[in-house]
């Protein structure tokens, strides 16, 4: 995997190693409101401003608290969404300003597997039918050819092809989600984003959908951008992970780097927060709690958006909105670091400092 | 790990063959449909409907009289008054000494070609237009919404007479008229439904896929709509024909000498005191139609959807 | 709260306007030439004279010009006179206008009454005789059609028991409330009955279904538990709850409730609107036509937003936005 083939130090990458790179990506939602004719009121601002880079062949974790803007990033990416502005560019092609006729081609490149393995799927339709959809909808395939493709899907996710005239509410929530990675994989992708994949289900097949996943980027070079607020199938999918708050990413490293060594206070209470299996690991962590509510995305706070909630808060934070930046060290001048983990936290959390505001 | 190691280590899928495997929401709905005998003497019923509406000649042949055919010997009793029933008549004659049995039978065709056909018009236009405005997002749906407000909110008798008198009286214009009144409603619920699906995830789904527009109406939004829909026409049916019945009751349906059991019982208006067959026949050819036809609708929505609590508990 | 006013009654204003327009061009576009038909033998010796009435009655000028003079006289309370009966247009309304009022009033006070008194009943003894009874009522109620149900209730309630001698029920016809009150409500029974039945029953079934549902909620449960009366909780938190969708359905119905008076002062002889519409209709008199379906649809407009009020009244929930 991944840490047998170290990635070279960030600026030295040649360009096309980057399979998705999205710069200043802003989505707001209107609010309206009117007697006859609507004006707008307001904005829900979910995502705001986000730089990233999805390099070929990686799995890139999205983690944050709900309504965070994970899953509406995500659909920026795929184009989902129109982008309010910002831009991103997929293997080469700008897609922020595509119309849906010109973004065809592109939808055969990138797939999604969605949360729910109840709605993903069309109750009313069969599942050959279902995960036939990519064929028909591209042209790709007809009739017979069509059914034994989709077979062969059926094979390669673990369902048993005989199973081809079946309905989703035959199936169980893993399976049903195995159909959806059937869906996914149909057109063969070439990024598949993973929103929330396994939260709706149990946790034994958790593991059995990951296995999946994992196996199938294997064997197909897929590239995963995989959403989840569960830390740990996050840490143990991820290759780099980044963590999101109020519309920000406001951390991004290697996945080992990120969960050793978090920067922002943010991520280390979130890390905190988050329960750990093994006895030993969970005794040296401690838990931050956070003050506060999660403040409305109508309205965020100024500078930067964690510091209402912040242990380390200061004056500065209030007023100045921090960017993502290399390492721990804010002096003027100071070296950067080659091993591409960036905060945006004017005060990141150097190693071994012990976080105030803990029970 | 390998997709082979996969295989043996993700889960079997285990899954009993007890029967509903595999089989269809419409399988089950109709296995579920057959098991309901209110539902299969209702269904009996209305296909014996359709029978005799169908074969409304031989059978009057068989009987005897033709639907506008009077009989000039036993047709009136000296009084000048409909005959009761005899052997002559089995269910008496009308004020014109033509055959009651006879021209029920000639109803019967005219109560379900318009009543079958308003309602089948009326769920075809309101699915159409529902699903447009469910589908297309709130500019469109604004207006067509208020369209199917106004529709609602008209005094739809009044104003089927009042077009009725223009137009002049005639089967289709009847089912038109019919049609007409009926099909906001229909469309109300066809956009309730579609705006709940529309947020599905399955569509979005689809639309990451690159479907088309034309492509998540038909083939993800319309079978979803399909139960509702079905429920809707097997209820509206009656509805239409008792507005049918209604219209010809008032002098603006079908017109005589033609028979629908609407302009029977106007006709039977003026003599019903001393000939109650002449009301009375056409009066249960309608009631027992569209008892059939709500029972049957109410097992049909008991069919598709078992959650749903029955309109008519048994 | 008054925007939404502000909002429903342009609405409301919007819907009569486009009425208006529909009825305007319904009987602009007829095939027929009404100055003739006024004339009857007369037009077909004097073509002069036809089109004399013709330009009297404005019909040989533009649509829109019709159209404006008919708005025009419309606010000014004026709505011509009928072809048929020269009378003034509303004078002919004032006339009808009680027995139809009369008539829905009444009717959709017992259907209304009956119906939730019926359903909360049958909710109370759910799988009861009495529910079982009240839903039989319901399905037959459903299925009867309005002009059979009152020519039946005719032929048995006057017809046979005046052959056994009971008097009571007249066979039709009407008496003013002001003139004698205990004739009025005695002619009016058997209409009331004919037009409430069919609504009463929708109103059985639906109140039962919202109160089933209601009093198996969590808060009815602890009403209950806390010692209250079961009748108190019944009415107090049971009803209540129920009778958002019940006032719902009572607007969807006011537009069916002009409908079925029409058939009942069809079946009744009663001069009411109904009946003068429908013999409106027959002598193709236009201006008595379009001012009872103007009315009507006033009506149903007003209804309707007098039945969104109610609704925020009633259901706290509702934010009238």
């Amino acid at each position: 995997m991944i840490e047998d083939t170290p990635q070279p130090p960030a600026g030295t990458r040649p360009a096309d190693d980057d399979l998705v790179r999205a710069t200043g990506v802003v989505k707001y939602f209107p609010i309206r409101r009117g007697i006859i004719f609507k004006h707008e009121i307001g904005q829900v601002r979910a995502v705001d401003g986000v730089d990233l880079t999805v390099r070929r062949g990686e799995t890139l974790g999205l983690v944050g608290e709900t309504g965070c803007g994970k899953s509406t990033l995500a659909r920026c990416l795929t184009r989902l969404y129109p982008l309010t502005a910002g831009q991103v560019v997929f293997d080469g092609t700008d897609i922020s300003t595509l119309n849906r006729g010109q973004l065809r081609p592109f939808r055969r490149d990138v797939q999604m597997i969605f949360q729910d393995p109840y709605g993903s799927l069309n109750p009313r339709r069969r599942v050959g039918s279902i995960i036939g959809d990519p064929f028909a909808i591209h042209g790709v395939a007809d009739g017979a050819e069509r059914k034994r493709k989709v077979q062969e899907l059926m094979e390669l996710v673990g369902l048993n092809p005989e199973h081809y005239n079946r309905f989703p509410a035959d199936f169980s929530g893993g399976q049903r989600q195995r159909i959806g990675v059937a869906r996914a994989l149909a057109l063969r992708p070439k990024l598949i984003v993973c929103d929330e994949p396994v939260s709706a289900l149990d946790v034994s097949i958790q593991a059995q959908i990951i296995n999946l996943l994992e196996s199938l980027q294997d064997d197909f070079g897929l590239t995963y951008v995989f959403i989840a607020h569960d830390l740990s199938v996050v840490e143990h999918v991820s290759d780099r992970v980044g963590v999101m708050y109020l519309g920000r990413l406001v951390e991004l490293a290697e996945v080992d780097e990120l969960y050793r060594h978090p920067h922002h206070p943010y991520t280390v209470a979130l890390l905190s927060a988050a329960g750990t299996p093994d006895p030993n690991k969970a005794r040296k962590r401690e838990r931050i709690l956070l003050t506060g509510d999660v403040p409305s995305p109508i309205d965020p706070p100024s500078g930067c958006r964690f510091h209402p909630r912040c242990p380390k808060a200061r004056d500065r934070c209030s007023v100045d909105d921090p960017v993502l930046m290399p390492g721990t060290d804010r002096r003027p001048g100071a070296e950067p670091t080659g091993d591409g983990h960036v905060t945006a936290c004017h005060y990141p959390v150097l190693p071994g400092e012990v976080l105030a505001g803990r029970t | 790990m390998s997709t082979t190691e996969l295989f043996e280590s993700a889960e079997v899928p285990t899954i009993d063959t007890s029967g509903t495997l595999g089989r269809s929401p419409w399988q089950l709905a109709w296995a579920r449909l057959r098991r309901d005998r209110v539902a299969l003497v209702c269904g009996a019923f209305i296909v014996l409907l359709g029978l005799v509406a169908a074969f409304a000649g031989p059978l009057s042949k068989l009987i005897g009289w033709s639907p506008t055919q009077q009989d000039r010997i036993n047709g009136l009793t000296p009084d000048g008054l409909p005959a009761p029933p005899s052997v002559h008549h089995l269910l008496g004659t009308d004020n014109l000494g033509r055959d009651v049995l006879v021209r029920v039978i000639y109803g019967t065709r005219v109560s379900l070609a318009v009543g079958v056909a308003a309602a089948v018009a009326a769920v075809l236009i309101g699915v159409i237009v529902g699903l447009i405005a469910g589908y297309f997002g709130p500019a469109v749906d604004a207006i067509v919404s208020r369209l199917m407000d106004v529709v609602l909110s008209f005094p739809f008798l009044l104003f089927a007479i009042a077009l009725v008198s223009v137009v002049g009286p005639s089967e289709l214009v009847e089912i038109g008229v019919i049609a007409f009144f009926s099909w906001a409603a229909v469309g109300r619920i066809v956009r309730g439904q579609t705006l709940s699906i529309r947020e599905k995830e399955y569509i979005e789904a689809a639309r990451s896929l690159g479907a088309s527009d034309r492509r998540i109406m038909f083939v993800d939004v319309l079978p979803n709509l399909v139960a509702p829909v079905l429920v809707y026409t097997t209820l509206l049916i009656p509805v239409s024909i008792v507005f049918e019945a209604t219209l010809s009751y008032l002098g603006v349906g079908i017109i005589p000498p033609t028979p629908s059991w609407g302009n029977m019982i106007s006709d039977a208006q003026d003599v019903y005191q001393q000939a109650w067959w002449f009301l009375l026949f056409p009066g249960i050819a309608l009631i027992a139609t569209t008892l059939a036809f709500n029972l049957l609708g109410d097992s049909v929505r008991d069919a598709l959807d078992p959650r749903t609590e029955r309109l008519f508990a048994k | 709260m008054v925007r939404f006013l502000i909002r429903r009654l342009l609405t409301g204003v919007l819907v009569v306007w486009l009425i208006s327009v529909i009825v305007f061009a319904i009987f602009f576009i007829a095939p027929h030439n009404v100055a003739q038909l006024l004339l009857g033998k007369f037009a077909a010796q004097n073509q002069q004279l036809v089109q004399t009435v013709t330009k009297q009655l404005g019909l040989d000028q533009p649509i829109w010009v019709q159209y404006a003079h008919f708005l025009n006289r419309l606010f000014h309370g004026d709505l011509g006179y009928s072809y048929y009966s020269h009378e003034p247009v509303t004078s002919l309304i004032k006339a009808a206008l009680p027995i139809t009022a009369s008539l829905a009033i009444g009717a959709a006070i017992i259907w209304v009454v009956a119906g939730v008194l019926i359903g909360v009943l049958s909710a109370t003894r759910p799988r009861s005789f009495t529910d079982r009874l009240a839903t039989l009522f319901a399905l037959i109620g459903l299925s009867f059609p309005t002009f059979v149900l009152g020519l039946l209730l005719l032929y048995f309630f006057f017809y046979q028991l005046h052959l056994a001698g009971v008097t009571f029920f007249p066979g039709g016809g009407y008496v003013p409330l002001t003139q004698n009150p205990g004739q009025w409500a005695q002619h009016l029974i058997l209409p009331w009955i004919t037009l409430a039945v069919a609504s009463m029953a929708v109103y059985v079934r639906l109140t039962r279904g919202q109160m089933l549902e209601v009093l198996g909620e969590d808060y009815v449960r602890t009403a209950r538990s806390k010692g209250l009366r079961p009748l108190r909780v019944t009415y107090r938190h049971g009803l209540r709850a129920a009778l958002v969708p019940i006032v719902t359905q009572f607007g969807i119905d006011v537009a069916t409730l002009l409908g079925g008076a029409i058939v009942t002062e069809q079946v009744f002889g009663l001069n009411g609107l109904g009946r003068m519409s429908v013999q409106a209709v027959t002598n193709q008199d236009e201006p008595v036509i379009i001012a009872v379906v103007l009315l009507a649809a006033v009506f149903v407009v007003v209804a309707n937003i007098v039945v969104d009020l109610l609704y925020a009244v009633l259901d706290p929930r509702v934010r009238l936005s």
